[in-house]
């Protein structure tokens, strides 16, 4: 699973980070998104797909690894 | 019924025979009449959209903006000026600033940050609970609890006594009327309200502090054009009355969801790790959020099929959307565990609601501390008795009167 992020897209909702925070920080000066890793690990994928599909501005695109 | 039939104009917001459940038409709508037309308490005129996709659509589409200001748009409210979505709040933030406004406000509302409020916001909530039971059953919850914990939450933030609560409740009322005050008390209370937040900004101005408006003061300095005082003003009061009315009434109308099937509280207090589903699904079922969302286009538009003219407004309905069957499965039902739950309660796109982390932290912790401390709590009336505040673009019960 390859993880992309839109800063510019990110309403700062935090809704990411409450459901994977292993993956997905915050900045703290602005609320914006900080992908921490992205190439999760397999048992994070269902917590991953979590943030993307509540991610209220759709800034968080998943796909396969090239 | 198609577009432009204006034989069956409806009225909205369409009335609910129960105050936990959803009037029959959203269905109806859902299904026959997607992009319907409907009549405003101002009787003018807009556009209603019901459907999850379409709603979604909209809300994440920046041609539908939030210029309810628009000579053409239409008014909201009954009174003369159509109420806060066409006031002035929105104007005194420009969209081309909006993100960078988003920014320097959302820093103060990060999910971190979110967290670390947790623990006092538990203690208040154990605090509120403490006063409840010492006044002996039955007790009103939205009084004792649900009012107070998001009211000291958000004074907290912003640097201003919990102890002028009733009158930030006045108006916070008057500038979410949708038919219950008039003209002029709107605009007398409101200019109470503009004079003590001035005030307040002055004063924090001489003397900050380390809460969120000294904050702001310190960053629009810096910020240029972004942040003149007319918005400062206007983000202060609105955070006032976003932080306090909508959370209030969520965690009674929450509370009364859950009491409403008993089997419901029960599998909560057996599984307490289902809080932080149980709030996003309170969120999505809730039948009684208040107004909806409008919008305002500036050219023609298709939504769900239809195209929708330049100078429509739009009333995203999202407590109808997040009970389309096309996109969560029984819709109806209550399902605590639900997951994702990609619920519009908190709106969509760049204007969803900047506060969100802050509600659902302090509904999860409500939640938590009434399991832990009122296991046996239940309704003092029947679910069906409950009765709807009125009047107000933000929806919620009365009362929600509770024994343990």
């Amino acid at each position: 699973m390859q993880v992309r992020v839109d800063e510019d897209k990110c309403c700062g909702a935090g809704s990411c980070v409450l459901a994977a925070p292993e993956v997905f920080d915050q900045r703290d000066e602005d609320g914006v998104v900080v992908l921490l890793d992205p190439e999760p690990a397999e048992h994070l994928h269902a917590a991953v797909r979590e943030a993307a599909e509540v991610c209220p501005a759709a800034a968080i695109a998943l796909g396969t690894r090239a | 019924m198609a577009l432009g039939d204006t034989d069956h104009v409806l009225d909205y917001p369409i009335p609910s025979p129960a105050a936990l459940e959803p009037p029959a038409e959203w269905a109806r709508l859902r299904q026959g009449c997607p992009v319907a037309h409907v009549r405003l308490p101002s009787g003018d005129a807009a556009t209603l959209l019901t459907r999850y996709d379409d709603v979604k659509h909209v809300l994440s589409d920046p041609r539908f903006t939030r210029d309810l200001n628009a000579p053409d748009a239409a008014r909201i409210a009954a009174n003369e000026s159509g109420g806060v979505f066409n006031s002035g709040l929105g104007r005194a933030l420009r969209e081309e600033h909006h993100q960078q406004w988003r920014r320097m406000v959302g820093k103060w509302f990060t999910a971190k940050r979110m967290t670390a409020l947790r623990p006092g916001i538990e203690a208040m909530a154990e605090r509120l609970v403490d006063g409840m039971v010492a006044s002996g059953a039955p007790a009103d919850l939205k009084a004792a609890l649900g009012f107070p914990l998001p009211v000291w939450v958000i004074c907290d933030m912003l640097g201003v006594p919990e102890s002028d609560r009733d009158k930030f409740a006045y108006w916070s009322n008057t500038l979410l009327s949708l038919t219950r005050y008039t003209q002029a008390e709107i605009d007398a209370a409101q200019a109470e309200f503009a004079d003590y937040m001035g005030a307040h900004i002055a004063a924090t101005r001489q003397d900050p502090g380390d809460d969120l408006i000294s904050e702001l003061i310190a960053a629009a300095a810096g910020a240029g054009g972004v942040m003149p005082d007319e918005a400062l003003l206007a983000t202060a009061q609105g955070l006032l009355v976003a932080g306090h009315e909508t959370t209030a009434n969520m965690i009674g109308k929450m509370v009364g969801m859950l009491l409403a099937d008993r089997a419901r509280w029960e599998a909560l207090l057996a599984d307490p790790s289902l809080v932080r589903t149980a709030v996003e699904e309170a969120l999505r079922a809730d039948a009684n959020p208040g107004f909806g969302i409008p919008r305002y286009i500036t050219e023609d538009a298709e939504v769900g099929g239809t195209v929708i003219p330049r100078g429509t407004t739009v009333v995203c309905n999202l407590a109808a959307a997040n009970r389309d069957e096309d996109a969560f499965a029984r819709a109806d039902e209550l399902d605590l565990a639900r997951t994702p739950n990609t619920h519009l309660a908190f709106g969509a796109g760049a204007h969803s609601c900047l506060g969100q982390s802050l509600a659902r932290t302090e509904l999860q912790a409500v939640l938590d501390v009434l399991l832990r401390r009122l296991p046996t709590l239940e309704l003092a009336v029947p679910a069906a008795e409950l009765e709807r505040v009125d009047g107000l673009v933000v929806g919620g019960l009365r009362a929600l009167p509770v024994r343990w």
